[in-house]
């Protein structure tokens, strides 16, 4: 088990009702963090749509975690 | 900076004279204005959300692959975030080039990879009071999911 940040975007966020938490997880990986997050909050939207990002550098979803990393859940994105 | 994020009203005319070279033969600009509809549902304001730092490395990425894929001289883009009314510009990209092909090229291809790949997130605000984030499957005020 390892200790992450968590942090949430847009509609991310809304749904988690938080901007941020502090989670004991043993995903071994960003995609296996982001299936124990969406069951644990409801996110509805395919990971293949959506971006990781850990201490503020993009990363693929098979990234593995480290101890105290910050990882940052984008959904799908909507500039323009 | 080639790609901003920008929370003050874009300048159309400041940014198109900030591309001004005398090697210049044509200059491409698009802007993506705030329109009072999207998919049926009237709008009444858009709400921009971004991880601007993110956003601007990601943007200044694009911004280079245009000027190594297309004879371009000078390109930039900026998009807008916070809340924005109704014909306000949420985006603007420019760019120059010696003959007008590169330019038009150049112009599609930041705007199209920036709306697929930037962080920036779009919240539309309804008249029925509703409102939603534009792209996304997740609602704040859908049942959540049953644990598995």
């Amino acid at each position: 088990m390892i200790n992450v940040t968590a942090r949430y975007f847009a509609a991310f966020r809304e749904r988690a009702g938080r901007d941020r938490e502090s989670l004991t997880t043993d995903a071994r990986t960003a995609a296996e963090l982001y299936a124990e997050l969406s069951r644990k909050h409801g996110f509805a939207d395919s990971m293949t749509r959506c971006k990781v990002a850990i201490n503020d550098e993009l990363a693929p979803w098979d990234v593995r975690l480290s101890a105290g990393d910050e990882v940052l859940f984008f959904p799908p994105v909507a500039g323009g | 900076m080639s790609f901003k994020i920008t929370s003050r009203p874009i300048d159309p005319i400041e940014l198109k004279r900030s591309l001004e070279t005398d090697s210049a033969g044509a200059c491409v600009t698009f802007e993506g204005w705030v329109r009072d509809h999207n998919d049926g549902a009237p709008v009444l304001a858009l709400e921009y959300e971004a991880h601007a730092a993110i956003a601007e490395q990601e943007g200044a990425k694009i911004v280079g692959e245009a000027l190594e894929r297309f004879a371009v001289t000078v390109a930039r883009c900026e998009h807008r975030v916070g809340k924005l009314a109704i014909g306000d510009c949420a985006v603007w990209v420019g760019v120059t080039s010696v003959h007008r092909g590169a330019a038009f090229d150049a112009c599609r291809y930041i705007i199209d990879e920036t709306k697929q790949r930037v962080p920036i997130w779009k919240k539309e605000h309804y008249r029925d009071g509703q409102s939603g984030w534009v792209n996304c499957a997740t609602r704040a005020d859908a049942p959540a999911a049953a644990p598995r």
